[in-house]
């Protein structure tokens, strides 16, 4: 290390289970270049400073949205933020907010991959097609309606920054709502009636009070705000017209 | 989750919210400037434009009278729904008693304004 080497201090959310109570903060003390993100700030605290400390990462390249965190109490990836934007000033680093904290900044998310399964995440097919049938088309139109919905990387930003999703986590939350609408509006999907049945539900996309910040803090510009509140008018449709019509998504 | 879905009442609520917030988004500050400003004050209008015998012909007409009544009405059930759920951004977890307020308050509102208009006659 040279002597003009810059440092910059981290303060991290720690929580080791077996040992505390609660969550504690402590702080270190890392070299840092301005082409450091602050998933890298971590590594370093992990491989120098105290190998204990436990993160989730992969791809370091905002595509396998492993590595979220608060950084500075805005959900984000800490593989696209960057130390420099905060240095000479501390940076905070906490686990993802509403969700429960397994260790430091790992945290449970079962309660996300069972929403995420009700949800059916795949296509079903209107009806059964043979192979000789050929390849699904779609027009440039049919593809734009769900394509941005499609860019989800599950890495849950969106539900730290729900407020409603933190006052109550039965609420289906942002991503999976988002992903449930890329599969509704998807030509070559038959599913919708099933999947509506959880957007009408109590669970369902009227725990949502329009905040928006979900949509803000998405690193992919998918938009969930967007997929959930369409939901309410096709929600609110469901409700009032299906004594007319003769088969809706109700029961 | 999925064997105990139940089906949300939110729609009707949400439903009278929207609609109260459209027409107060597009009505409201119009007559608030109306009612508050122009005619206390004496701007633009004519001093007997909320005079008595005039607000008693307005609101004895057919149309007038549905007017008054989804002013007073959706609005209520704009302002219920938006306190209602502004509890539960602020934490305090808005059980039955809140609901009942809230929307109680609104539905109030809303049979005062009913029978007030069909009483004042047409």
């Amino acid at each position: 290390m040279s002597e003009s080497q810059k440092t910059i201090e981290i303060e991290v959310l720690r929580y080791h289970p077996e040992k505390d109570k609660e969550p504690h903060k402590q702080v270190f003390e890392v070299p840092f270049t301005d082409d450091m993100s602050v998933l890298q700030g971590v590594q370093y605290i992990k491989d120098y400073l105290d190998g204990s400390l436990s993160f989730r990462w992969s791809c370091r390249m905002a595509i396998c949205g492993s590595c979220g965190m608060m950084i500075n109490g805005e959900p984000s990836l800490s593989c696209q933020t960057f130390l420099r934007d905060f240095y000479p000033a501390r940076v905070r680093v906490e686990a993802l907010s509403h969700f429960p904290i397994e260790r430091d900044l790992v945290v449970n998310i079962e309660g996300f991959i069972e929403k995420l399964e009700s949800i059916q995440p795949y296509i079903i097919p209107k009806e059964p097609r043979t192979l000789a049938q050929g390849e699904y088309l779609q027009t440039p139109e049919q593809l734009n309606a769900y394509e941005q919905f499609s860019s989800c990387i599950n890495c849950l930003l969106c539900y730290a920054a729900c407020p409603q999703f933190g006052l109550n986590p039965s609420f289906i939350g942002p991503a999976a709502t988002a992903l449930l609408h890329r599969y509704n509006v998807d030509s070559r999907d038959g599913g919708k009636a099933e999947r509506m049945e959880l957007v009408n539900s109590e669970e369902g996309v009227f725990n949502c009070t329009a905040v928006g910040y979900c949509s803000e803090v998405c690193p992919k510009q998918v938009d969930p705000a967007n997929a959930v509140n369409q939901n309410k008018t096709n929600s609110a449709a469901d409700y009032f017209l299906r004594f007319l019509t003769p088969k809706g998504g109700a029961k | 989750m999925k064997p105990t879905l139940k089906r949300s009442n939110a729609p009707i609520f949400w439903a009278l919210f929207g609609a109260g917030g459209m027409l107060s988004a597009l009505l409201g500050p119009m007559l608030v400037f109306i009612t508050g400003l122009a005619v206390p004050l004496g701007w633009l209008l004519p001093p007997d434009t909320m005079s008595y015998p005039r607000m008693l012909a307005f609101a004895q007409n057919f149309i007038g009278k549905g007017f008054i009544f989804a002013i007073i009405a959706l609005f209520l059930w704009h302002a219920a729904h938006r306190i209602f759920h502004s509890l539960h951004d602020i934490g305090i977890h808005a059980g039955t008693a809140a609901k009942l307020l809230c929307y109680g308050s609104a539905m109030v509102g809303t049979l005062l304004a009913a029978y007030a208009l069909l009483v004042i006659g047409f």
